[in-house]
């Protein structure tokens, strides 16, 4: 990508910035939203600017996918589901601290630290590491890792999503026939 | 530095050159589609405005700017506003990938006609149309109209359902290129178009094509028989206009990407030699395809809905999911 060739680090750490800003910002609008619609839309911003970030590490496919999988179609797929059984009525409700919250929380907080430890035990490492190499991302690279060196893997992934979904339509027929 | 400098001007006249000929070319395809339709229909179409009618578009353009912008007490303010915003948005985006011409040298440049000559190309288009989607989906979501709603519950269902298969078919002339870049692809489309290869998916592009950009016999989200207009049925004035304009601009998409695909792109006779002929070739093959969306719009009755929903994913997804194995046997056994 000669093209980018003159994106210095100072611009990169600026779109970067912005995004990450953006991204923030999305997933504290989210979690705080009332309306389950305004919800899913500042998670799709989120998703959006998650993205932007992909793009700044040139892991173009990854940013692509992130865009048309997660902000495009799962994102698709829960807005036809609050729209399709009306939820957003609900938010009306006062909310209340409940037992599978307080649950959800402990375990956020321990994931966040999780990551947080690990970033911080890298240092400064990855940063170089990422942004030196070009083309780390790259449509080819990335199909040439998931169908060489990790087909094995990749496959067994696919056969378990496969199962997941045989048996969700299994359990859903259950009552009917 | 200087390089830096020309890559941005470069850029943004390309920019502005795009935008401007795609608007123009939306603007114009709405008279067209009105004449054409009304030629199906043993009628004149809009001739009052202008010789032959030509000035309708612009008399719509100030009618619709001019009419009283209603936005229901029912409805999410902030995204009934947003909503055209984000189709129109994605729809123009979207031709930023479109490759219209090859390499011509101006000012001592070489210049790639294409803006953004980007190595997932094809993935580009299908991101933002997937973002153009929520475009649709908000709009009738956030009138707070329970037609509208229906529209978005049908767009949503549709979209998602036929944009998968769209991703499928394409993949046979992904595998036949061996690349997502749109140049790429035409360019290996120089002894023979893809067509010629893949007949049977460039009539399933065109199926799913017509279904992703709503369009009769899919016009499933604004059946105005059942729904009222759907989606749209709340907007007036220069929203309605922005959904109408993002409507034909993705139709314009579509035939684009059909060219860039299966017919060849900006390869013709003599695009190589004659500088500007490339740009025209292109040009010619997207109207063709253009006038195919009207004439079939005159001629199909609208499908019903689960008829849709049906062929969708028991018939369009298996050919397309079939056509991809045969075409990668073919290509790993050649």
């Amino acid at each position: 990508m000669s093209d980018f060739g003159f994106i210095t680090p100072l611009f990169q750490w600026a779109v970067f910035l912005i995004a990450a800003l953006i991204a923030l910002f999305g997933a504290i609008m989210m979690v705080t939203r009332r309306n389950p619609i305004h919800g899913a839309l500042w998670l799709i911003v989120a998703f959006f600017s998650l993205a932007v970030i992909y793009l700044t590490l040139n892991a173009q496919f990854i940013a692509v996918a992130q865009v048309v999988v997660y902000a495009g179609a799962i994102m698709m797929l829960i807005i036809f589901v609050i729209m399709l059984i009306h939820v957003e009525t609900e938010f009306l409700v006062k909310r209340k601290l409940s037992g599978p919250k307080i649950i959800g929380a402990f375990i956020t907080v321990i994931l966040f630290l999780e990551v947080a430890a690990a970033v911080l035990s890298l240092g400064g490492r990855t940063a170089g590491a990422t942004t030196g190499t070009a083309l780390t991302g790259s449509v080819a690279e990335v199909g040439n890792a998931l169908y060489g060196k990790y087909l094995f893997p990749f496959e067994i992934a696919s056969i378990l999503l496969l199962i997941g979904i045989v048996g969700a339509v299994v359990l859903a027929r259950r009552g009917k026939d | 530095m200087m390089d830096t400098l020309f890559f941005l001007i470069e850029a943004l006249v390309k920019t502005i050159v795009v935008i401007a000929v795609a608007m123009g070319f939306v603007a114009y395809l709405t008279l067209a589609e009105r004449k054409i339709l009304g030629r199906l229909q043993v009628r004149f179409g809009p001739n009052r405005v202008g010789p032959y009618g030509l000035l309708q578009p612009i008399a719509d353009g100030i009618k619709s700017f001019t009419k009283e912008d209603i936005i229901p007490a029912n409805a999410d303010k902030p995204l009934f506003v947003l909503a055209p915003m984000i189709a129109l948005f994605a729809a123009l985006s979207m031709f930023a990938v479109i490759p219209f011409g090859g390499t011509v040298h101006l000012f001592g440049r070489a210049v790639k006609l294409v803006i953004g000559d980007i190595d997932i190309g094809l993935l580009y288009v299908f991101a933002f149309a997937t973002l153009g989607e929520y475009g649709i989906v908000l709009g009738g979501w956030s009138s707070g109209n329970k037609y509208g709603v229906l529209g978005s519950l049908r767009a949503a269902a549709q979209m998602i359902s036929y944009e998968v298969a769209l991703g499928l078919i394409c993949m046979g002339t992904i595998v036949l290129a061996g690349s997502l870049r749109l140049t790429d692809i035409v360019e290996a489309q120089s002894h023979m178009w893809f067509v010629v290869y893949q007949p049977l998916t460039f009539l399933l592009y065109l199926v799913a094509g017509l279904a992703e950009i709503n369009r009769t016999p899919f016009d499933m989200p604004e059946a105005e028989s059942e729904l009222a207009c759907g989606f749209n049925i709340e907007y007036s004035s220069m929203k309605f206009a922005l959904f109408f304009m993002a409507e034909y601009a993705h139709m314009v998409v579509i035939a684009a990407l059909a060219t860039t695909l299966f017919l060849g792109g900006w390869l013709g006779p003599y695009s190589s030699s004659v500088p500007g002929l490339g740009p025209l070739w292109f040009f010619i093959k997207v109207c063709v395809l253009v006038f195919f969306f009207i004439w079939e719009r005159g001629t199909f009755p609208r499908l019903r809905y689960d008829q849709i929903m049906q062929f969708g994913w028991k018939v369009l997804f298996p050919l397309a999911l079939a056509n991809t194995v045969v075409t990668a046997l073919v290509v790993a056994l050649r």
